[in-house]
């Protein structure tokens, strides 16, 4: 049907020369044109994502068999749960720490890279990037194992050193830690590479000039790289606050929620209740917690890409 | 003020430039210092995957050193590689992922291709539109999802729920908005010159789309279908909820609910499991690195 419109069009195109009246309809094909052109796209957001987000209001005001009309009633029986706010106190510490951590790490070894010669940094960039490349479903998997309560490999590890069994997965606070480890090992290698991308494109003049000013390593890192840095890390940060914040994968695996919904977050939670529990009302209304956050996050980050895209 | 240090440092400056080559080679030695404990701390997974999967029950359960083999074997691959179950995981995630580049690619191009062209009424708003649809995490929509297909089910009588093609409808909705996001800005960066030509010299906007934005954006365009691949080969929480039966299921949810039931862990075939999940895009990442950090690199910016 697009090839078809296509095709009408540059027919319709001799005729452009022949006047305003030929011009105006050229004009109104070519926006035809690029309505077509764009229709699936449109279609898909509006079928599967906007009408999706739209539906899952209305459930969340359903009770559990979906008959009655409840109003904010899911909501006002979450928020007398223990349980509930445990998880909104849990997805905050995960989030955040992991996504500082990874920040964190991610700056520092893209700095490492980026100062070892540049005939290497190809060989260590690959090496340092599997973590993300991995599906993380699958190197949950190899974490888990890692952390098996009766063969673990790190406690044999840690066994040389003195250092009694550590019950990754089983004791609340370990279990967090876990779960935060996994999560920043997955997350950091992105950060690396996007910072090392941006430090290659600062300018060596300023750092010339820096350094002819005197200036030391932290001075140039402070007042050279992360001010040219701003932009980037801004949008890295909230881009992975909303992929942590949202995260599934890692907790389901690992902990399942546990010791005692002890690691829920958001996530894996809304799956807990709404499909396992088949209570989709409820489930509904757990994920539609995560919209705040999420939203106050996007909106920064398409100011902070227009901000990108404008000075480009 | 500054000719004046300059002339302080005018004595010393032989003993400063040794100092600073010291400085030099010694923030090289830290940096190959860390890097190798990062490495370690990235490879240790992936690498304890491959040991694991090498070894047989017997080894595994007599808890010998873990990071050694000692009596390597194929057996687990044997084992899963002939396994008809695990054959059929595999072939349901080839399928479901090749099929969803293919869908997204039809979708992604013709729509970035006009949203970077043709200026037409709204066609900002939709691009804005695309990169906000990109940032709604699955987490947020397999509910709503999930009770829609449902109800499709309840109402027409075709049943998606617990069939693999399901996903079909449900992963676009991850890839294309991130695939028309990026390609919008390979796009935009062609020169307008270039199909300004085409047209002068008679091309139809089909003609200019073919033979010079697609030819010209290829970078851009195995980028985008690298990530449309990566992303649907590693999705997991819309065919776990989605499929459970377990001819339906796709590879990492097969590897997950079947391989590990209830107290039983087979250790060695889960991560041998996990290695031939891993697989696939782990292969491509090793050939074709600087076009997964290309498309990794771009989703932050417009072009």
């Amino acid at each position: 049907m697009v090839d078809a419109a296509i095709g009408e069009d540059s027919v319709v195109r001799p005729r452009r020369a022949a006047g305003r009246k030929g011009l105006r309809h050229a004009l109104k094909r070519k926006s035809t044109v690029a309505f077509l052109l764009t229709l699936p796209l449109i279609l898909l957001i509006t079928l599967l994502v906007v009408y999706p987000a739209i539906y899952s209001v209305h459930l969340a005001t359903l009770n559990k068999s979906m008959q009655r009309f409840v109003g904010f009633g899911n909501f006002e029986f979450l928020s007398k749960r223990d349980t509930f706010w445990l998880v909104v106190k849990q997805s905050c510490i995960f989030a955040i720490t992991a996504v500082v951590f990874k920040a964190l790490i991610g700056f520092i070894v893209a700095h490492f890279v980026h100062n070892i010669p540049a005939k290497g940094q190809r060989k260590w960039r690959g090496m340092l990037l599997v973590p993300w490349v991995i599906p993380p479903a699958m190197s949950t998997l190899a974490w888990l194992w890692l952390f098996d309560p009766s063969y673990s490999a790190f406690n044999y590890t840690l066994a040389f050193f003195g250092i009694g069994p550590i019950p990754w997965t089983g004791d609340a606070g370990w279990a967090r830690f876990s779960v935060i480890l996994v999560n920043i090992w997955y997350g950091a290698p992105f950060f690396m590479i996007m910072y090392l991308a941006s430090l290659k494109s600062v300018p060596d003049q300023l750092y010339e000039a820096a350094a002819i000013d005197g200036a030391n390593w932290w001075q140039r890192i402070w007042y050279v790289t992360l001010p040219m840095m701003r932009n980037i890390i801004a949008i890295t940060t909230l881009f992975s606050l909303i992929v942590t914040f949202a995260n599934f994968d890692i907790v389901r695996i690992l902990t399942a929620g546990g010791p005692l919904d002890k690691t829920h977050i958001f996530a894996t939670w809304a799956f807990r209740v709404g499909i396992e529990g088949s209570d989709i009302p409820l489930g509904a209304s757990v994920s539609l917690f995560m919209v705040p956050i999420l939203a106050v996050a996007a909106i920064f980050i398409l100011r902070d890409v227009n901000k990108r895209g404008n000075e480009s | 003020m500054s000719t004046l240090t300059v002339d302080k440092a005018g004595p010393t400056r032989n003993v400063k430039y040794g100092s600073m080559s010291r400085d030099r080679a010694w923030a090289l030695r830290w940096s190959y210092f860390f890097l190798t404990l990062f490495a370690i701390f990235s490879l240790v997974p992936p690498l304890y995957m491959l040991i694991t999967s090498l070894k047989g029950s017997a080894e595994i359960s007599a808890a010998t050193n873990p990071w050694w083999v000692f009596h390597p074997t194929l057996e687990n691959y044997v084992g899963l590689l002939t396994s008809n179950q695990f054959q059929r995981f595999f072939f349901n995630s080839a399928m479901v992922s090749i099929v969803v580049v293919i869908i997204t690619m039809l979708i992604s191009i013709p729509a970035a291709f006009a949203l970077s062209r043709m200026k037409f009424w709204g066609s900002a708003t939709l691009a804005t539109g695309v990169f906000l649809t990109y940032l709604i995490p699955d987490s947020l929509l397999f509910i709503p999802l999930f009770k829609m297909f449902a109800l499709i089910g309840d109402v027409t009588g075709i049943q998606l729920i617990n069939r693999w093609y399901v996903l079909l409808f449900i992963y676009p909705t991850l890839t294309v908005p991130f695939c028309t996001w990026i390609m919008i800005g390979y796009f935009a960066s062609i020169p307008k010159e270039l199909d300004e030509a085409a047209i002068i010299d008679g091309a139809s906007w089909l003609q200019t789309l073919t033979r010079i934005f697609i030819p010209v954006a290829l970078p851009g365009l195995i980028a985008a279908t690298i990530f449309a691949f990566t992303v649907s080969w590693a999705q997991f929480l819309y065919p776990l909820v989605f499929t459970t039966s377990a001819d339906q299921l796709v590879l990492p949810v097969g590897i997950v609910t079947t391989l590990i039931k209830g107290d039983v862990f087979n250790w060695g075939q889960i991560m041998t499991g996990a290695l031939l999940g891993a697989a696939p895009p782990l292969i491509i990442y090793a050939f074709l690195m600087d076009y997964y950090i290309a498309g990794l690199t771009a989703g932050a910016t417009k072009g």
